[in-house]
């Protein structure tokens, strides 16, 4: 356990030395906030229906997404998909710990340091800098609050899993390639981070609020905005947990059919 | 009972052939056929503990694999390999405890950290009690001097430095068995130097039993006791380096300096290998002919102005067992 959580604490410590980086992921981050915020009010207005979903959820559901965008499991961490590339982790395989777990750690600290860095400078421009219509809404209220914080924790580790999936599938060198570019996608998609879920179609929303993807943006921000109700949070979390367990054994399986296998790249 | 026992270990890579062009790519697509590289056909050797062995070959001779199997990495095809009572790759957490590991050709410490760092991550991983760890690197750092390295970030080390790095960071667990594949390449004289001396005194000191590959000649002449020379998967030769050159050839090497320039030179019992002005080469078998006779014969009939005799050197021992071999 305390080489898992060494390990996270020195990435986290690397992670939080990239600060030009932090600084222009806070500037695009907050650009994009923008352009989505805009987009919305351009919808809102020019509609007349009730929409399945308030205004003023929508604006903060964004950006509540801009803020913890790097929550969202986009990508594999870099660093080791090199490793994997040049062959280097030959030495990770000759560590007395679990590769999975040691992956693990490393994505909780990739999907936590620089989301931690960003998310300040962000949350208090859109929660305090900018005008009413812009602007981000604070809690419904303090039970939301909490169900908000438990359900990011959920999104965590799914977010988690997913990241260790794109890592344990660059073992594929090939096809993992395809499904790293075609994963971010769907992803992307049904997350929320493009339009608010609540915004899909009717058809759509029971297969959404079952897929894994939801509970990384959309459940997480409608706790904080009210649009769930607070004491939903259980059955929520529970769903979060059992998509974060399915995908750990998942990597764990393919993991393991690959180690079998495995080639060390390069001499 | 052995500490590494390996015996009759397979192992094979099947390799997409990928011809070049634009057509065989789209071929590619739809049918791909496969090379079968055998790595290793058939390797034993068994090591005993506190042994310091060369493992040496031709690039894909199949070194590296045997030292990817024997780390837990690779799993063979087919053979028995126990590492000190356990199989590397079936019981991969409990050996890996076992061994250290430098691979020359990779780091395995963190690039923008200071070596420090690194060291103490390892010191976690491998759950090394605090006083322990601070005695072995405290002895590690002495004696490849490089106290004044460790607050610096890896990428700012030579690769000389960091080669050091390397040797102690694999040694901080104390492990009975070090694996170094390839630990000088690259290196310059001094840090080749240094590295060899530390690999001897760990090796005669704590008793760590070493398996080295290399290609460097003189650390295997500077090192090993005994040598196992391993081409195109298997093995071709095993004991010290005197059993080597007499399996190959019994040769020696005499280099004489003459006063003046000698036309029609030859000698009885003496084979002529090069002859360039007032310098000529011999190579004698001192089974058949006694150096002190060959040399007072040269001294009757040639105006000797200096001489010496020396072994064959191991790059050419190595170089004519390849050849016979055609590999």
């Amino acid at each position: 356990m305390k080489g898992y959580i060494s390990l996270l604490r020195l990435r986290f410590m690397l992670l939080l030395q990239y600060r030009i980086a932090a600084f222009a992921g806070v500037c695009t981050q907050l650009l994009f906030g923008f352009v989505r915020v805009m987009v919305f009010i351009a919808f809102y207005q020019s509609t007349s229906k009730v929409q399945p979903i308030s205004y003023e959820g929508t604006i903060t559901y964004i950006w509540l997404s801009q803020a913890l965008l790097g929550l969202l499991p986009w990508n594999g961490d870099s660093e080791l998909q090199t490793m994997i590339r040049t062959g280097n982790v030959a030495y990770e395989l000759c560590r007395p710990v679990d590769i999975y777990n040691l992956w693990f750690s490393r994505a909780v600290a990739q999907r936590t340091a620089p989301t931690l860095l960003r998310a300040i400078p962000i949350f208090i421009v859109a929660l305090l800098l900018l005008p009413g219509k812009y602007a981000m809404g604070y809690p419904h209220s303090c039970t939301s609050f909490l169900a908000w914080i438990i359900s990011m924790f959920g999104a965590l580790l799914l977010s988690c899993a997913i990241t260790n999936i794109f890592n344990i599938v660059t073992l594929w060198t090939v096809a993992g390639d395809g499904i790293t570019r075609l994963l971010p996608a769907v992803i992307i998609l049904f997350s929320g981070m493009i339009v608010p879920l609540p915004l899909f179609p009717q058809w759509m929303q029971g297969i959404l609020k079952y897929l894994p993807f939801s509970g990384i943006v959309d459940i997480p921000a409608r706790f904080y905005s009210g649009h769930i109700q607070p004491s939903q949070i259980v059955s929520l979390f529970f769903i979060q947990i059992i998509w974060t367990i399915l995908l750990i054994l998942m990597g764990k399986w393919l993991l393991s059919r690959k180690m079998k296998l495995i080639v060390v790249q390069g001499g | 009972m052995s500490q590494i026992i390996v015996e009759n270990l397979m192992k094979t890579f099947k390799v997409a052939k990928r011809k070049p062009g634009l057509w065989n790519a789209v071929q590619g697509l739809v049918h791909r056929e496969y090379n079968t590289v055998h790595a290793l056909e058939g390797i034993s050797f068994k090591l005993e503990e506190g042994e310091l062995v060369g493992y040496i070959g031709p690039n894909g001779a199949g070194k590296s694999t045997t030292v990817k199997i024997l780390s837990g990495i690779l799993v063979p095809d087919s053979g028995r390999c126990e590492v000190m009572g356990k199989v590397p790759w079936k019981q991969r957490i409990d050996h890996v405890k076992n061994i250290g590991v430098v691979f020359g050709q990779r780091s395995q410490l963190w690039w923008d950290l200071p070596v420090e760092d690194s060291f103490q991550l390892l010191r976690d991983i491998y759950n090394i009690p605090h006083q322990n760890y601070k005695s072995t690197r405290d002895e590690l750092i002495e004696i490849l001097n490089i106290s004044t390295l460790l607050d610096v970030p890896v990428r700012q080390l030579s690769l000389g430095q960091r080669m050091k790095c390397e040797l102690a960071a694999s040694l901080l667990h104390t492990p009975p068995l070090l694996f170094l594949d390839e630990p000088t390449i690259g290196l310059d004289a001094v840090s080749k130097l240094a590295v060899r001396d530390f690999i001897k005194k760990i090796n005669k000191e704590r008793g760590v039993t070493v398996i080295l590959t290399t290609h460097d000649m003189d650390d295997i002449e500077a090192l090993c006791s005994r040598v196992v020379v391993i081409g195109r998967g298997k093995i071709l030769s095993d004991g010290t380096i005197e059993e080597l050159r007499n399996h190959v050839s019994k040769e020696r090497k005499l280099t004489v300096h003459m006063d003046m320039p000698i036309d029609n030179f030859s000698i009885p019992g003496a084979r002529v290998v090069e002859l360039e002005g007032q310098q000529i080469s011999l190579a004698f078998n001192p089974e058949y002919i006694s150096p002190a006779i060959l040399i007072s014969n040269l001294y009757e009939k040639y105006p000797v102005k200096d001489l010496f005799i020396e072994n064959t050197p191991i790059e050419e021992i190595i170089a004519k067992l390849y050849g016979e071999l055609r590999i």
